[in-house]
């Protein structure tokens, strides 16, 4: 584990499917394995399709967290391709 | 499972998993979903084919893609009886109401959904019979078309994955 993790929020509110998981992925492109990324969702697809994505592209899920009309999604990027 | 089934699952996973998009329509309501599965299979990893064959030649023609409309005629889903669909500026309204609506989602446009796509790998091939047919230049097409091809090699584009016909 270095130090040069590092944590990235990404804001999708107001964008639906696909947006937030091309942003996602777009930060996910850039990022390096341990860095996580929090994405932030207002689509209600978005736990759901973040989980599928994590689970087909071997990253973390750390937490789906329900904030004041939004949803906060961490993952961790655990595998890079 | 018989044993075919077993066998190509086995197969499917020695390869990236593929799958082929055809499109054979040019309406916005039959664009959007097809370039929506595309670009979110290629972010999950999969390789993306689109292949574009009849009125989904309109999806990829330069004069066309920045104003591919949805037809209320046909399309039971809208919220209007059918019959009204053919009185004249039908299509159009219906057109403005969709668009407006996937301006408030903050869906990109179509021509910026396929600059999208190409970014995330997605491979998109023309149907040259439908060329022939339509009489389409390759130079009318948008530039992020990859090649013009048959429906053979849309068939071995296809094979050991999975295929969605729009």
């Amino acid at each position: 584990m270095s130090t040069t993790e590092q944590r990235k929020v990404i804001d999708s509110r107001g964008s639906f499917c696909p947006g937030p998981i091309t942003d996602l992925f777009k930060a996910y492109r850039s990022s390096q394995l341990g860095d996580v990324i929090e994405l932030l969702a207002t689509d209600p697809a978005a736990k759901a399709d973040v989980t599928a994505w994590t689970r087909k592209s071997g990253n973390e899920l750390v937490s789906v967290v329900d904030e004041q009309g939004y949803t906060r999604i961490t993952v961790k990027i655990t595998k890079k391709r | 499972m018989s044993q075919a089934t077993a066998l190509r699952a086995e197969e499917k996973g020695a390869q990236t998993e593929r799958m082929l998009i055809i499109l054979s329509k040019g309406s916005m309501d039959m664009v959007y979903p097809a370039l929506m599965i595309a670009t979110t299979a290629a972010t999950m990893g999969k390789e993306v084919h689109m292949f574009f064959t009849f009125w989904g030649l309109q999806a990829v023609s330069k004069k066309s893609v920045g104003s591919l409309k949805v037809s209320p005629v046909g399309n039971p889903g809208m919220p209007m009886p059918n019959i009204l669909g053919m009185i004249p500026g039908m299509t159009a309204m219906a057109t403005k109401m969709m668009g407006g609506k996937i301006r408030k989602a903050k869906l990109p446009s179509i021509p910026d959904m396929f600059k999208m796509a190409k970014d995330l790998g997605v491979k998109l091939h023309a149907c040259s019979t439908t060329m022939e047919v339509m009489g389409t230049p390759r130079e009318s097409l948008i530039d992020e078309i990859d090649d013009v091809v048959g429906a053979a090699t849309m068939v071995s584009l296809g094979e050991g994955g999975e295929t969605i016909f729009i």
